[in-house]
């Protein structure tokens, strides 16, 4: 029972690094940009949910309707007015502007918020638990945050291919120069890309935020478990993300569950693994 | 018909080297012990940054994990020290070769991820060099552990004689890695980088064996790197996994250094990190936001000047100039084009 409640917990946490991935995977799909600040965006949205607690007084979660909207805004203006100039052929620009991008925002967040650790409060919420068998409980916001990662990736998944949006992202995926000779202005695609990446960002950071502490170092962590899940589940399938996501998490419980300090390495050790037997990850989208 | 390295500049920028080995070299009998440590400092990251370069200028490898060989390089020279007694300065010459064996699994594995995947892929084996180096408690865990007094004391007995044989060493460690990069560069090998560099698909058409060469290349780097790591921690005299496997400390300046200097380019490193040295010695009092203007600056010279100070100088003035810049470690390359 013990190891099926490290299992269980594992699956949850697992939720929430598919939620770090979808974004990632996101932006990868449209515009092949690996973002090195993705996980400093996430800790970023963490931070204008704590100020947006602290000036209207509600919690975190209501605090997603401002959140969301602002992390999407700031998606949108960075990669209009910088990410757009880095793309091209050559693959250094992207990758040491967005490595740039982190340094600032991690050391710019610590400039305003100093690097004392934070947490969001979510009240009566965070203690409640249902019991599913004997010795086997389960949070109430781990299972929350799990349905949310489950409905915002089936969300991604319906708008990439149910709506004229998702019609043009995948259009600008596959052929950068025919969309914009179809008309689409792909400056303008690439923004509503990297605005969805942050908004599913904005979501993730909350409730990195309610689940555990947070300073304005730990967003290249997150930016890793993020990559892992990715390459788990295989490059640009939204729900290879999702098991991604799931087996790191299960990965990281079980290795803390046999010594603390084996947490992390687990996770990172399963990922070696997975790259070596399985490069192409569990579920690879399928060509086309 | 002849293949002619040499111009005119080169010939110059030859000479101005020799003359400024001569000056750095006598620097204990001019400069006073805190600019032997700067110095010496700054030989490392010109080290650092040279390997970099050539992983990620030459090669394409965009490498943001060479941290794991820093740090490598550092617990491997407090391991022979303090567990099996060896002289620092040998462990320093293990430390190499120690490095490049660990880097052909890890190099096996993570060729298997492209471009900025690669990228991170790095980043994870360092990660797992650090959890790692965490377990092992002989060498202090995660708080990590000092070098003994006895063992620096085996390096000379006076503290004056000391700081000159560490400066002498980071000298000497700084100008074999970038006379073996030019080495390199010169070579057939280095022609196939060059051409790698400029247009991998039609390198590889052209019969070059890609993988094999980046392979070599990281290889070489790990080799090279974890030679660097051990002497800074050397100096350093403590090593903890957080400051072996500074992401900051060791890739993100380093890439600063690069990118500011002018990547692709053996000169680049060395103006970059003149550059960066006048950046921190004038700024670094600021704290964080020395570091954040750090990344803007890094980000405008990509957007603007992604070929770096050097880049610029080369595409503006052309070599013939070069000698009027008076930079005393310009020129280093002498084939005209790097």
């Amino acid at each position: 029972m013990q190891w099926l409640n490290v299992i269980l917990q594992g699956v949850l946490i697992g939720g929430l690094y598919a939620m770090f991935a979808a974004g990632l995977s996101l932006i990868f799909g449209v515009m092949r940009l690996v973002n090195i600040a993705h996980g400093d965006l996430i800790v970023l949205a963490a931070y204008v949910s704590l100020m947006a607690t602290q000036a209207f007084g509600v919690d975190p979660l209501t605090s997603l309707l401002l959140v969301v909207p602002v992390m999407a805004l700031i998606g949108y203006a960075l990669q209009r007015g910088l990410l757009n100039y880095t793309l091209g052929d050559d693959l250094l620009p992207p990758l040491l502007v967005t490595f740039g991008l982190s340094i600032i925002i991690q050391n710019g967040l610590l400039e305003a918020f100093t690097a004392d650790s934070r947490k969001l409060q979510a009240g009566a919420i965070e203690v409640q638990t249902f019991q599913l068998a004997q010795n086997l409980w389960i949070g109430a916001l781990p299972l929350i945050q799990f349905i949310v990662a489950v409905a915002v990736i089936a969300a991604l998944q319906l708008l990439f291919y149910r709506t004229a949006l998702g019609r043009a992202l995948r259009a600008t995926s596959d052929d950068q120069a025919v969309a914009q000779l179809m008309g689409l202005d792909t400056r303008h695609v690439f923004a509503v890309a990297m605005a969805l990446s942050l908004a599913v960002i904005a979501v993730a950071g909350v409730f990195l935020a309610v689940r555990a502490n947070f300073d304005p170092a730990i967003g290249p962590a997150r930016l890793i478990f993020a990559f892992e899940a990715v390459i788990i589940g295989g490059l640009g399938s939204m729900w290879g993300t999702l098991a991604g996501g799931i087996i790191l998490g299960v990965s990281q419980a079980i290795g803390a569950q046999i010594d603390p300090g084996w947490q992390l390495l687990a996770g990172h050790i399963v990922f070696l693994a997975i790259l070596a037997v399985r490069p192409q990850g569990l579920f690879p989208k399928v060509s086309g | 018909m002849t293949v002619e390295h040499a111009t005119r500049s080169s010939r110059v920028g030859i000479a101005i080297i020799a003359i400024a080995a001569v000056i750095l070299t006598l620097a204990p009998y001019w400069g006073d012990r805190q600019t032997l440590r700067l110095l010496a400092e700054m030989f490392t990251f010109v080290a650092l940054a040279s390997l970099w370069n050539l992983l990620a200028g030459y090669a394409g490898l965009v490498s943001v994990g060479q941290q794991a060989f820093v740090g490598l390089g550092g617990y491997v020279l407090f391991a022979l020290a303090i567990l099996f007694d060896v002289n620092p300065i040998l462990a320093i010459l293990i430390a190499g070769p120690i490095g490049a064996l660990i880097a052909v699994p890890v190099a096996i594995l993570i060729f298997r991820l492209r471009g900025a995947y690669f990228a991170i892929g790095t980043w994870v084996v360092a990660e797992v060099f650090r959890l790692l180096a965490s377990q092992i408690s002989v060498l202090g865990g995660g708080s990590g552990i000092s070098l003994p007094a006895s063992v620096v004391l085996t390096m000379a007995p006076s503290r004056q004689m000391r700081e000159f044989e560490m400066y002498w060493l980071a000298l000497l460690l700084t100008v074999a890695i970038l006379a073996a990069i030019f080495a390199l560069l010169r070579s057939r090998h280095g022609l196939a980088l060059t051409a790698i560099r400029d247009n991998e698909l039609a390198a590889q058409s052209n019969g070059i064996g890609v993988w094999n060469i980046k392979f070599a290349v990281y290889v070489l780097t790990a080799f090279g790197t974890s030679m660097v790591g051990a002497f800074i921690f050397l100096q350093k005299l403590r090593i903890s996994p957080d400051t072996a496997f500074s992401v900051n400390d060791w890739t993100a300046f380093v890439i600063f250094i690069t990118v500011i200097g002018g990547i692709g380019r053996i000169e680049g490193p060395i103006i970059g990190t003149i550059i960066f040295f006048a950046l921190r010695q004038t700024f670094a009092g600021l704290g964080s936001f020395y570091l954040l203007m750090m990344g803007a600056v890094a980000i405008i010279a990509m957007l603007w000047a992604p070929k770096g100070l050097w880049g610029l100088i080369v595409e503006r003035l052309g070599w013939q100039v070069l000698p009027l810049q008076r930079h005393l470690v310009l020129g280093k390359d002498t084939r005209g084009k790097s």
